[in-house]
């Protein structure tokens, strides 16, 4: 690598030169650090001590999540505490424009994954970087991006129309939906995840600085859910209203369970298709002030569940069996017939993975009430037969009296990238 | 920025923006800066003719400029609100599209293209402060001083363009400053508050631009051939859509855009902005 020829010869700050992350990592972890540290003055020397000390530990706990792969990261990956979740519209019309920038973003990908700066015009000043550099220097975190297309990208634009996998479409409407125009749909859709904000948002600004001239930013959204600091347990994550969501998830670990529940499989129809998985979005806003002023037992027979464990109605432990037979004193279902948990278990025969994030973004300018909710999104390997049938049983929900259903979008998410190759390669 | 048109800081300065400096007082200085410019911007390159010849161009726009500028402020002292609304916003197209060479020389953009609240209010004078006048009170009365300091102002810009040091890097930069100032103040309809004619400057700065680019073009295509051909496509694609708004010889007030119509022709500004960004390739490293 002629980068690395160049490294001792060079002055200036650490990060003016095309010394990457993940190079850094490396040495680190072998103790190169008085090599490299050469040609810095005191202050320099002083300051990349402490980062190679802070990132040589993580670095351990394993703070790379592998770009390539069978299957895209971001789906069974344990979730980050931070997403940035960005839907673009594709403005070129020219299908081999969608290839390079499929390409590109490959490219980024997997050097922002890896820690590494995008581009190779990072040290010359007579161009802008190409690299936004607010990632420099800082550890990758876990970051995970994921891509997907939406049904209209199989319009007669780009002549891919008998590609569309059958019944791939927008959801159709639900009730509770209050969807708004600027937060639904997308040609494409990238879901970054991190332990760091700062790291997801440099990932979405670059790959929109990347899309330039083919593909706009039509709606994008940024979540947290408590942080891995905050809770080293890592027990299941509370939503905003309080109460702990995704207790029902299918096991990541369980390969055969991925590959009944959210892996696409090569005889589903669309062969370009298997190993990767259907995601639905939604943005749903919580009315929190409403919320806020329920009763504690209103909100526990909201959801079927006791707010502080997590338990069932009548039971002790967030994982005990939900009994939707079990009656209370006077001889009434324990778990209310119209609360979530009931309608969305049911007798569990419907699946999902869901891999969702709270949201919050200011204030609603005409009510003045907080814009905040949940960042709904789910994996499956066949929307149709896993999350539509699901959400028409939600209909009833209890829950549907403090949260409006304002976005929605549905996205076929390609199979994993091997190295050399790029996303979308098999539909594209 | 006033010490840059000052002969004693024009060694200094001339590898970093273009300076403006009297021939009779430097000649021999300037030599000697320009092939401390070429040297340390140009590298191997040498876009002296491009240089050359945007020099010329700034000069013929701001002669134009002169004109316009006085059958302008002519209308506005003969109190004729309909001729000089009319011709306010074409007038300063001329204006718009060397604005970066006018923002390096010291004090004229202010003076000239001050809009209310970017200077103290006593200060306040130029273009905007004629078209709130025009505009908001329908009335041209008290302008006659304004009307005045605006030609003498333009005049005195046109005297010191004559002396102007188009540097190469400068030259490259300068067409992405013109779509920034778009990005920044026109597309949002934040230049023309009171006439409502953004449009006329939006349109103008991308000319800037493009002449920048067409004047590039030769060394771009040797460079980079791909990136040459993508500037030119994307410039026809925002020229395209700018199209659209045309209404007789100018073109339509920024209130009739929806907020669909803005975002689209500022997300086809961004896509142009990004690979004239790239420009500077031709520089080398």
């Amino acid at each position: 690598m002629t980068e690395k020829k160049n490294r001792p010869e060079k002055q200036g700050g650490m990060w003016s030169k095309p010394v990457s992350r993940r190079d850094l990592l490396k040495m680190a972890g072998v103790g190169g650090a008085g090599l490299l540290l050469g040609g810095l003055g005191t202050g320099g020397l002083l300051g990349a001590k402490g980062l190679l000390q802070e990132n040589k530990a993580s670095a351990q706990s394993g703070d790379i999540v592998d770009f390539y792969g069978s299957h895209q990261a971001g789906i069974t990956t344990p979730s980050q505490d931070f997403i940035c979740f960005a839907s673009f519209d594709v403005t070129t019309k020219d299908a081999s424009d969608v290839r390079e920038l499929f390409k590109k973003w490959t490219e980024a990908a997997a050097a922002i994954t890896s820690g590494e700066l995008i581009g190779t015009a990072n040290d010359n000043g007579n161009l802008p970087p190409s690299d936004t550099g607010e990632a420099a220097g800082l550890n990758p975190s876990r970051i995970t991006i994921t891509f997907g297309v939406g049904p209209s990208f199989f319009d007669d634009r780009f002549g891919l129309a008998s590609k569309r996998p059958a019944g791939f479409e927008p959801l159709p409407h639900f009730n509770g939906d209050a969807l708004r125009e600027e937060w639904n749909g997308g040609d494409l859709g990238v879901q970054v995840c991190a332990n760091d904000m700062q790291v997801a948002f440099h990932a979405i600004r670059n790959l929109a600085r990347i899309a330039r001239g083919k593909a706009v930013l039509r709606w994008t959204q940024e979540g947290f859910q408590r942080t891995s600091g905050s809770d080293e347990a890592g027990a299941t994550p509370r939503n905003l209203m309080g109460f702990k969501d995704g207790t029902g998830n299918p096991d990541i670990r369980d390969e055969q369970t991925m590959n009944e529940v959210v892996w696409a499989q090569s005889g589903d129809g669309a062969s370009w298709m298997a190993g990767g998985s259907y995601m639905v979005v939604r943005r749903i806003r919580i009315r929190v002030e409403v919320w806020d002023r329920s009763t504690l037992k209103d909100q526990e027979g909201t959801f079927g569940r006791h707010r502080d464990s997590g338990a069932p109605i009548g039971s002790r432990g967030e994982f005990d069996k939900v009994d939707l037979n079990a009656k209370d004193e006077k001889g009434k279902p324990a778990i209310p017939m119209d609360s979530h948990v009931r309608l969305a278990r049911g007798d569990g025969s419907l699946r999902i993975l869901r891999r969702s994030y709270s949201y919050s973004s200011g204030l609603d300018k005409t009510t003045g009430q907080l814009d905040a909710g949940l960042l709904f999104i789910s994996y499956q390997r066949d929307i149709a037969k896993q999350f539509i049938p699901l959400q028409r049983k939600l209909a009833t929900d209890r829950l549907n009296e403090y949260i409006l259903h304002h976005g929605s979008a549905v996205f076929a998410c390609f199979p994993g990238v091997r190295k050399g190759g790029y996303i979308g390669e098999t539909l594209l | 920025m006033k010490a840059l048109y000052t002969g004693a800081v024009l060694l200094a300065a001339a590898s970093i923006v273009l300076s403006g400096c009297s021939k009779n007082e430097n000649k021999a200085n300037e030599t000697a800066a320009n092939a401390v410019a070429n040297n340390a911007a140009a590298g191997a390159v040498d876009l002296t003719d491009a240089q050359e010849k945007y020099r010329a161009y700034g000069i013929e726009q701001c002669d134009q400029f002169i004109i316009e500028t006085e059958k302008f402020v002519n209308a506005v002292k003969a109190g004729d609100i309909d001729t000089a609304k009319q011709l306010y916003a074409p007038t300063r197209m001329y204006y718009e599209r060397i604005e970066p060479i006018a923002e390096s020389l010291g004090d004229f953009d202010p003076n000239i293209d001050a809009r209310e609240n970017d200077v103290p209010d006593a200060d306040w004078r130029g273009f905007h402060r004629i078209e709130k006048s025009l505009w908001v009170d329908n009335s041209a009365e008290g302008m006659n001083e304004f009307a005045d300091r605006l030609l003498s102002d333009v005049k005195a810009l046109r005297a010191l363009m004559e002396t102007v040091e188009v540097d190469s890097t400068m030259l490259v930069t300068g067409a992405v400053e013109l779509l920034n100032e778009v990005s920044s103040s026109k597309v949002t309809g934040e230049e023309e508050r009171y006439s409502r004619t953004d449009l006329y400057d939006f349109v103008a700065n991308v000319e800037g631009a493009k002449k920048i680019y067409e004047l590039l073009k030769p060394t771009l295509e040797q460079k980079d051939a791909d990136l040459e051909k993508q500037i030119g496509d994307r410039f026809a694609e925002l020229e395209g859509q700018l199209e659209k708004y045309k209404s007789g010889d100018g073109y339509v007030l920024f209130t009739e855009l929806k907020e669909t119509d803005t975002k689209a022709l500022s997300q086809s500004l961004d896509a142009l902005a990004e690979p004239l960004s790239q420009m500077g390739t031709i520089l080398g490293a």
